[in-house]
């Protein structure tokens, strides 16, 4: 509140960022806690650091791939893969939620057929994948569309059947075109629920693209897991699974600021 | 000719389950078809505020909705303007019970909604800013709706109707959900509104005192089918007071007593 007793917009109340320190602080620490006991379970297990590496050993071999560029080639190729995969699943599924969500004869002729869709793991595609798209980008492309093509569907025809009824009816009245009704109703409306769901999704198009590029091609980290098993190398595995993880954050962290950008903040107030 | 023209209109929902295409008889409403309005005929005048009454349920907010074009008749005509109504227009603006602000835009853009396609940016941000500060809102137009209280709500979105200047405003229950001290200043709010502008403005409420304070006329509706029970002109003066005026202060036990409830309180 300011002195003329209106509320503020943007101030983050104290709580807020109190809590937001104590998440940092006890995240570092877990993350600590995690490689004490991992140093304590490969000291105590007595297995050779070819079986079961130390963190240590890790950290190394981390260091080295760092260095001759790996690691960076395996993390931009499959970002790559995500990436475009990810688009497309979203340039397109938004607007057929969108269509869905407001045409019944549609949506009582494609749910069908995208609720039965939906459920196949992305995984169960590969063989169809490799025989359609041969091997390299394409088939895993393939795969992470899939994969995130569904959810944002059914999530954006959610968001749009959602939208409170009178609204349509001020957009009646105030003459909206349909362009208008899209633009000025429709998309804003459906804002905060098509965040969510990109956030949702792009944790399945992460979790996807690994599995992928265990069977299509020869780079990202997928690949580098695989290639390091066949060469024994698991402190290599473990690189490539720490590296998954921390784009994996990343990638959550870039949706949720997305969630926090002012035109999709009416949201967490409304419902 | 009146601004407002309803002949024997008559509103049936149709159940989901049975439709037949036709209906012989409009009294029926056997299955799941409601009948709603039973042959309602009203003729409103240019200019008039027009308090509407009656129990809940009874199709208050049907015939509004009628009224502003959102739903058809099942059978008769209303003409507003001399005009039969074909759908949702400009020119009749609906305030809803529940807030249709858009709560993604902020008052300013709100208010702007009707405006629009005035090109001249200057004369727009002045026609908005003309209007906000109509309903005392000046400082809160960067504020999004759920940053207001309930009766800066309400005020804006009577702010964003007027702001059209539709030949009808349209309100359903618009002080509903208010407490006791913003629902008077609410009331004053649209009765000078209305002194001022002098629109045919349709208020639906069911609050006796609300109408009769109100009111240039009053229409009291039964309950469901509903039938219109009375249409009063009143035309005591303002400001109205139930202590002062013995007339105002009878008819409003005679209202009472056809609502159903025999001591007014
Ligand atoms: N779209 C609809 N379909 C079926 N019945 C409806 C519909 N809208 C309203 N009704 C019914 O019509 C009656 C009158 O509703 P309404 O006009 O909202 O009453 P009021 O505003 O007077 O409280 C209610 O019994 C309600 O159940
Ligand atoms: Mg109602």
């Amino acid at each position: 509140m300011d002195d003329d007793g209106k509320p503020t917009l943007k101030e983050t109340p104290l709580y807020e960022r109190e809590t937001g320190n104590r998440f940092v602080r006890s995240g570092l620490l877990s993350f600590l806690s995690i490689v004490v006991i991992w140093e304590l379970l490969a000291r105590a297990s007595g297995w050779s650091v070819h079986v079961f590496p130390d963190p240590w050993a890790v950290i190394l071999s981390f260091i080295e791939l760092l260095r001759d560029g790996t690691l960076v080639r395996h993390t931009v190729a499959s970002l790559y893969r995500v990436t475009v995969g990810f688009y497309l699943a979203v340039l397109l599924g938004v607007p057929l939620g969108i269509c869905l969500g407001r045409n019944l004869t549609a949506r009582s002729f494609l749910n069908p057929v995208i609720h039965f869709l939906r459920p196949i793991s992305p995984l169960a595609w590969i063989p169809l994948a490799m025989l359609w798209f041969g091997i390299g980008d394409p088939p895993a492309i393939f795969l992470i569309f899939l994969a995130s093509f569904f959810p944002m569907v059914v999530g954006t025809t959610i968001a749009v059947q959602n939208i409170n009824p009178t609204f349509f009816q001020v957009a009646a009245n105030f003459r909206f075109s349909r362009r208008e009704t899209l633009t000025r109703l429709i998309l804003p409306a459906i804002m905060p629920e098509v965040i969510t769901a990109l956030r949702m999704t792009v944790t399945i198009a992460w979790l996807v693209v690994v599995a992928a590029e265990m069977i299509a091609v020869q780079s990202g980290l997928g690949y580098l897991i695989l290639d390091a098993r066949n060469a024994l190398r698991m402190d290599f595995v473990m690189n490539g699974m720490i590296v998954i993880g921390l784009i994996g954050l990343m990638l959550d962290g870039i949706m949720k600021r997305l969630g926090q950008v002012e035109s999709s903040q009416w949201g967490r107030h409304e419902r | 000719m009146s601004h407002i023209q309803i002949d024997n209109l008559t509103k049936i929902y149709v159940g989901r389950r049975t439709q037949p295409r036709t209906m012989h008889d409009p009294e029926e409403h056997s299955g799941d078809n409601v009948l709603v309005l039973n042959n309602i005929n009203l003729a409103f005048e240019e200019g008039e505020m027009v308090c509407i009454l009656g129990p809940s349920g009874c199709g208050k907010s049907t015939l509004l909705r009628i009224i502003a074009g959102f739903e058809a008749p099942t059978y008769g005509t209303v003409k507003v303007g001399g005009r039969k109504v074909r759908g949702p227009s400009d020119q009749s603006i609906f305030v809803f019970q529940h807030s249709g602000l858009y709560p993604w835009m902020t008052v300013y853009e709100n208010v702007g909604l009707g405006l629009r396609h005035i090109d001249d940016e200057e004369d727009k941000h002045s026609r908005i800013q003309e209007h906000v500060e109509m309903v005392e809102l000046e400082g809160f137009e960067h504020y999004y709706p759920h940053q207001l209280s309930g009766g800066m709500q309400r005020r804006a979105e009577l702010a964003r109707a007027i702001a059209v200047n539709p030949d009808l405003l349209i309100m359903d229950e618009p002080f509903s959900g208010l407490d006791f001290l913003t629902h008077m200043k609410m009331r004053e709010e649209v009765v000078n509104m209305h002194e001022f502008l002098r629109k045919t403005t349709l208020v639906v409420t069911h609050d006796i005192d609300d109408a009769l304070i109100m009111g240039d006329r009053i229409v009291v509706l039964s309950g469901r089918p509903s039938a219109i029970k009375l249409v009063h002109v009143l035309d005591f003066p303002r400001p109205r007071n139930f202590e002062k005026d013995p007339g105002l202060s009878r008819l409003r036990s005679e209202i009472f007593l056809m609502l159903g409830v025999p001591y007014a309180v």
